[in-house]
């Protein structure tokens, strides 16, 4: 095994883990609640793939057109999640938020097991073929998911910090009540942070099928709890924290899994390390203290 | 022994390089009524927060009759005699008053009882139980609250969830109690029966109290000696009435 | 001495105790029927599995329901003791004879190993908020089934393979173990440590300030849960022939959560009955339902537990449920006035209780009267404060 590649393999899946992982973070931050049905908008995004891959025979454009398709049914979910199960709870106590998040998570996941069936269906997405990179050959859609990715994560930060309606999104997560006092429609900027997560969930979704090209009901829930691994590793609430944690959890993975006798027990060691992390530091690698008030 | 209850030495704490509380120097004797005031903001609660536990000092020291406390976790401050009220009232809002009360004699030494001896209800485990009622009766009945113990403690009027967040104070057999705002949201006559109750049971169960107070009828009324802080520091000291009528305490709180 | 004999008694009236009555009727009846023949092999396999349904929603509702933390490792331990209990069994049934001794001494093990890992998973519950400990239980339950599928000596990823208790007899062991385990913990909330448990859930810097020692319940808890989670392993080891780790997926953590939120958190009667139905309609679809349809029970459960949580917590349906909840409906319809909230046991009643507080005590609290100079306004006569009694 090449270390380029392998380098490159696991900043990859990294990058999968980090546009995941900047979803559960941004509503965390913003919402103050773990989205835990976030994983499951990716399964939703990957049969929206499965769907829609086939609409053209050149690749560029039905990859285009699956991942716009993708991010519509994404976004629309995200929103409609939020507008039907939590924004009702908005004030509830969170041990009701979690558990109704967990509800939606469950919902999903039964649905597309009846809609679609609980076996796994094999998608074919156009072979974009490998590249000789440093003398290994590494495929493309590793390539593009490091270089979209890292872009996609750039863009995020670029919009909290430059525009306005970013700036009203860290009022929100800095005071929610200051904020709507000071005008932010609070329900609207929590709306919208859905949209974004799950819009990035879309994204992560194509990625993801790039390397495993099937579908089934129960996709998502995985690398979904893996992305609030490395968003609580980064430090939760924190859009460069949930970065770090998500590449760094990716080449943890790509590293486990080369080692030989290690491969089987890369979840342990991964969610070993998360444990680790929230016994010693739990407010992650880039996390602020936020201290209780008596 | 001396007779000191209290004494804290430089006591301060920052946050982030705000002094929130700084330099602050205690010496609370036996049995004594004193108050802490100042201005909103001035740090009283601050200080509760350290002599309690919730937060460390990042400077100086404090003591319970002799005994440091720097460094220890909530419980073992309260164990070793400090209880305390809250200025946002924190009752067990979901439990009958009576258990509130019973919540407090929870670690007392009469009615230790291990989680094994009530799993199996082994004869310890009634015979604690029915004293422990037995105390948590009498510690309301001089609240007045015995009539109410059976009702959630959410449904009970403000004036007395004040005074039954006391009584689970006192439940836990403190040396000194932290009384935060006790008299805040009552009317005069409450203010009045309340400053009889905290007479009442500093002479009965022999406490020394310490209180935060705005009501500066009640300080004047209730404390031997007050200390007034302002933005953390301490403005002024001693009795009384010196110390309220102090230029500076005067100044700071009607500003100029 | 005699004192505490009465004390027992009265702790056994009917009123409190009815569910251990309902129970063992219920299993005095079961043991006739399967006597007289008239219970089939999957008929008492399904009673075993009831019981162990039963144990695990008592245990995990002793921790969200109780101590108010959410646990989604409940899996896990199952699977520990499942896993541990088994295997002490297979080693043990070539020195001793007696399958319900093996059976009792696999429980101990089983819920013992469980035991140990419930307080280590309960450490970080000290430092975690509610949605960091959920994760980390689940990262637990998750951990566990990957290092039993790695591990050869517990059958890798084959599984484990168990010799099977007789079907007819394991449910009567299964039924009186959940009567053990309701007695201890309906015993345990009903005493001392069961208000500082409620107390910790209620109001944790309060319950810290009174010096309840969180730190000690909180593993304590977890602990006592993940033991009953083990012998409930040991027990569901017993009934079929072979253990695997992809049973225990967190998905199985939460479908005992749908049962404690559907009985209601913080009622032992309420998980039990769910549990039982629960169980129950889930094997009667998966006899009705074959294939992708056997799916739809997941969505059903998923939108019950989402309505349950949003009708207990939603603030807009605070007024509503106000007007129809059960309590007000009885009162409805056999029009008998009851005494406005008076309660004796509300550790059994949280979730059925309004917190209501007063508008005006609201106001009160957001807006206090500019205390330094209120004028002394004489009071009427009949607002004076009365004398106190117990100040004399």
């Amino acid at each position: 095994m090449n270390i380029v590649s392998g380098l490159i393999n696991g900043l990859s899946l990294g990058a999968i883990y980090a546009l995941i992982a900047l979803g559960y973070t941004m509503v965390y931050g913003i919402a103050r609640m773990l989205n835990f049905a976030h994983g499951d908008i990716i399964m939703v995004g990957a049969y929206a793939i499965y769907f829609a891959v086939g609409i053209s025979d050149n690749p560029v454009v039905s990859i285009l057109g699956s991942i716009v398709f993708s991010i519509l049914i994404c976004t629309l979910m995200g929103v409609i999640t939020e507008g039907l199960a939590y924004r009702p709870l908005r004030g509830a106590s969170p041990l009701a938020v979690l558990i109704t998040a967990i509800g939606v998570s469950y919902f999903l996941q039964g649905i597309a097991q009846m809609a679609f069936g609980a076996k796994a269906l094999p998608i074919t997405l156009p072979n974009l073929g490998t590249i000789r990179l440093f003398g290994t050959s590494i495929s493309v859609g590793t390539i593009i998911t490091l270089i979209l990715g890292l872009i996609l994560m750039l863009a995020l930060t670029l919009f909290v910090k430059y525009t306005r309606t970013g700036r009203a999104m860290l009022a929100v997560s800095e005071d929610n009540g200051a904020a709507q006092l000071m005008g932010v429609n609070v329900n609207r900027i929590i709306m919208l942070t859905f949209a974004i997560g799950s819009a990035l969930a879309a994204f992560a979704s194509l990625f993801y099928l790039f390397s495993i090209p099937s579908v089934d009901p129960k996709l998502g829930s995985m690398p979904g709890i893996k992305a609030f691994a490395a968003a609580v590793i980064g430090g939760i609430g924190s859009i460069p924290g949930a970065v770090i944690g998500g590449l760094l959890l990716g080449l943890i993975e790509n590293v486990c899994k080369t080692v030989p006798g290690l491969g089987q027990y890369t979840l342990a060691i991964e969610f070993g390390i998360l444990i680790l992390m929230l016994l010693i530091r739990p407010i992650g690698i880039l996390g602020k203290k936020r201290r209780v008030k008596v | 022994m001396s007779d000191i209850m209290l004494k804290t030495e430089n006591l301060g704490i920052s946050f982030g390089g705000l002094k929130a509380v700084d330099n602050v120097n205690l010496e609370v004797k036996k049995k004594q009524f004193y108050g802490l005031v100042g201005p909103n903001g001035a740090g009283k609660t601050t200080v509760f927060n350290i002599l309690t536990g919730v937060y460390q000092p990042t400077t100086g020291k404090f003591y319970l009759d002799g005994t440091e406390l720097n460094g220890k976790s909530q419980e073992t401050i309260n164990h070793m005699g400090i209880a305390r009220t809250f200025q946002n009232i924190r009752l067990f809002s979901n439990m009958s008053v009576i258990r509130n009360v019973l919540v407090g004699l929870h670690n007392q030494k009469e009615f230790r009882c291990s989680p094994f001896t009530s799993m199996f209800r082994m004869p310890g485990h009634y015979d604690s139980e029915i004293r422990m009622r037995e105390k948590a009766k009498e510690i309301l009945r001089i609240f007045d609250l015995e009539e109410e113990r059976n009702n959630l403690s959410c449904n009970l009027p403000y004036g007395k969830q004040r005074k039954l967040e006391i009584a689970r104070a006192l439940a836990t057999n403190p040396k000194l109690l932290l009384l935060d705002e006790p008299a805040a949201g009552m009317n005069p006559n409450e203010t009045k029966e309340l400053m009889d109750i905290i007479k009442f049971i500093r002479d009965k169960y022999e406490v020394t109290i310490l209180l935060i107070e705005h009501d500066m009828k009640f300080v004047s009324g209730i404390c031997d000696e007050i200390t007034v802080l302002n933005f953390g520091t301490v403005l002024a000291q001693g009795d009384t009435k010196t110390a309220l009528n102090d230029p500076e305490v005067i100044r700071a709180y009607i500003g100029g | 001495m005699k004192q505490y004999l009465k004390n027992i008694k009265q702790s056994f009236k009917l009123k409190k105790s009815l569910n251990y009555f309902v129970i063992a009727v219920f299993l005095i009846a079961m043991i006739g029927l399967d006597a007289g023949g008239m219970l089939g092999r999957s008929t008492v396999g399904i009673l075993s599995r009831i019981a162990y349904c039963i144990i695990l929603a008592v245990s995990l509702n002793l921790v969200v329901g109780f101590l108010g933390e959410l646990s989604l490792g409940h899996a896990g331990f199952m699977c520990v003791g499942a896993y541990v209990g088994c295997f002490c069994a297979n080693l043990l049934h070539k020195s001793i004879a007696s399958d319900l001794l093996v059976l009792i001494i696999a429980m101990l093990i089983g819920g013992a190993t469980a035991a140990v890992f419930g307080f280590i998973v309960g450490l970080p519950a000290l430092r975690l908020r509610g949605d960091y400990l959920a994760i980390v239980t689940l990262a637990f339950g998750e951990i566990v089934r990957n290092i039993f599928n790695g591990w050869d000596a517990f059958g890798g990823a084959m599984g484990l393979s168990t010799k099977p208790y007789d079907a007819h007899s394991l449910f009567i062991v299964a039924f009186i173990v959940v009567l053990f385990v309701l007695m201890v913990c309906q015993n345990l909330i009903r005493s001392k440590h069961g208000r500082a448990i409620t107390a910790i859930r209620d109001n944790e810097i309060a319950a810290k300030a009174m010096g309840i020692n969180v730190t000690y319940y909180k593993l304590f808890v977890f602990t006592i849960a993940a033991f009953f989670a083990g012998v409930a392993g040991v027990i569901y080891g017993h009934s079929v022939s072979i253990i695997r780790q992809d049973y225990f997926t967190y998905n199985y953590s939460i479908d005992y959560l749908v049962m404690v939120v559907l009985g209601g958190m913080g009622s032992m009667n309420g998980s039990i009955i769910a549990a039982s139905l629960i169980t129950y309609i889930n094997v009667w679809l998966q006899n009705m339902l074959t294939g992708d349809l056997a799916g739809i029970k997941q969505p059903i459960y998923a939108l019950i537990l989402i309505a349950v949580v949003m009708f207990n917590n939603a603030p807009a349906l605070k007024p509503f449920k106000e007007r129809f909840n059960l309590r007000n409906l009885w009162d409805l319809i056999f029009r008998s006035r009851r005494k406005p909230e008076v309660i004796k046991d509300d550790a059994a009643e949280w979730n059925r209780i309004e917190t209501k507080i007063k508008i005006d005590d609201l106001l009160s609290v957001e807006v206090p009267p500019n205390k330094a100079n209120t004028p002394d306004k004489p009071q009427k006569d009949g607002a004076a404060a009365k004398p106190k009694k117990g100040g004399k």
